[in-house]
């Protein structure tokens, strides 16, 4: 069911610009060209973060240039650097004052698996405390594969439904 | 001043207290008694003018007794000399005081050193744990705590995992061999990797 969805619009000059679509779709397509990142720096592969940033890369082609220090503000939360479990808990807690939408993208080998730190003071995944909606390899991964894990989550936002999938905790707290 | 001029000024000082010197690189390093390191490192800074401590750090000699030592890296500003102070703690009392008044700089040394060894420095400002949280059991960077480290609890406020190694821990054995044999691969407690091990069962 939530594959089909399709973004499909229907815009009729004859009958003056108006155009018909789904609700979802039109939904979807703002939020996903409109994703502001959380950018949750903890270590080298932020970066790489900050690199996409930059005039090269210019992660504002996506829509995802406004970084937002206040979780309020955000909807997506790019976790990129070591998670050490001192720091676990504070990541935790901004995430969860993140307003519904959101989603998560760990950003290389040590947000998505502890990486080389297999070590005691190491957080070994930060999908151990929050759902994350992609995973991006590499240490650190270059500013070309963060802006290509940034369009596969432009394109899973488009398959999900605008409320039942992207506001669950709303749903369940009614 | 020289070097050798200080520890001869510190030998003048306090003629029981050194019980032993030694020079390497041109480095002078020199073991204090325990319960004199507090008034040679008061001389130190107040008479010999050792202004600045670069470092305080603690090693563990597992099995041994004492089993613990900490080191204070000093240096002169002035005559642009460094010293080197080691003094050794006990495992049963593993405390010694701290510096932190002299050097303001030895608050966050001291409190490493606590929180990664578990030697209390008597006399601290502020001595709770710097890297992990407060109530962590474990001191990490003991000998006989695995680099994996042991689960604990402490809801709401931090919890750990024992970290999976898959075979491991990785480790270099420093050897005479090529960077083939001398590569961090799963090894255990006193195994020396040779040439031909290495080539045999590679
Ligand atoms: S994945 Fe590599 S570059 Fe990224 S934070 Fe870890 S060690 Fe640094």
């Amino acid at each position: 069911m939530s594959n089909s969805l399709s973004p499909v619009a229907y815009d009729g000059k004859i009958e003056g610009n108006v155009i018909f679509t789904q609700v979802d779709a039109a939904i979807n397509w703002m939020r996903s060209n409109s994703l502001w990142p959380m950018p949750m720096g903890l270590a080298c592969c932020a970066i790489e973060l900050m690199a996409a940033s930059s005039s090269r890369f210019d992660i504002s082609r996506f829509g995802a240039e406004v970084m937002r220090f206040s979780p309020r503000q955000s909807d997506v939360m790019i976790v990129a650097g070591t998670v050490t479990y001192k720091m676990a808990l504070a990541v935790k807690r901004i995430w969860d004052q993140m307003p519904e939408p959101k989603w998560c993208i760990a950003m290389g080998a040590c947000a998505s698996s502890g990486g080389m730190y297999r070590s005691y003071a190491v957080l070994q995944g930060i999908d151990h405390l929050i759902p994350v909606d992609v995973y991006i390899s590499g240490c650190p991964p270059r500013p070309e594969a963060l802006l290509d894990g940034l369009m596969r989550l432009q394109k899973k936002i488009m398959t999900e439904h605008a409320l039942v999938d992207q506001k669950k905790e709303l749903l369940e707290s009614l | 001043m020289t070097s050798d001029e200080m520890t001869d000024r510190i030998r003048a000082a306090f003629p029981q207290a050194i019980t032993g010197q030694n020079r390497f690189r041109d480095e002078t390093s020199l073991s204090i008694q325990p319960d004199s390191i507090r008034v040679v490192c008061e001389f130190c800074k107040s008479t010999l003018g050792f202004n600045y401590l670069i470092d305080v750090s603690s090693v563990d000699h597992f099995g041994e007794e004492p089993r613990y030592e900490v080191v204070y890296e000093l240096y002169s500003m002035r005559d642009a000399v460094h010293l080197r102070l080691k003094t050794t703690v006990s495992e049963d009392d593993a405390r010694i005081p701290s510096v932190a008044d002299l050097w303001p700089t030895a608050d966050w040394h001291e409190r490493e050193a606590y929180d990664m060894m578990g030697i209390t420095f008597t006399g601290h400002p502020d001595l709770r744990r710097i890297l992990m949280w407060d109530g962590y059991p474990y001191h990490p960077l003991r000998k006989d705590f695995p680099l994996q480290g042991k689960p604990s609890e402490m809801p709401g406020v931090a919890f750990t995992e024992v970290a999976p190694l898959a075979g491991g821990p990785f480790v270099t054995i420093p050897t005479d061999g090529t960077t083939q044999v001398r590569e961090p691969r799963a090894r255990h407690a006193g195994e020396l990797p040779t040439r031909e091990k290495f080539l045999s069962e590679p």
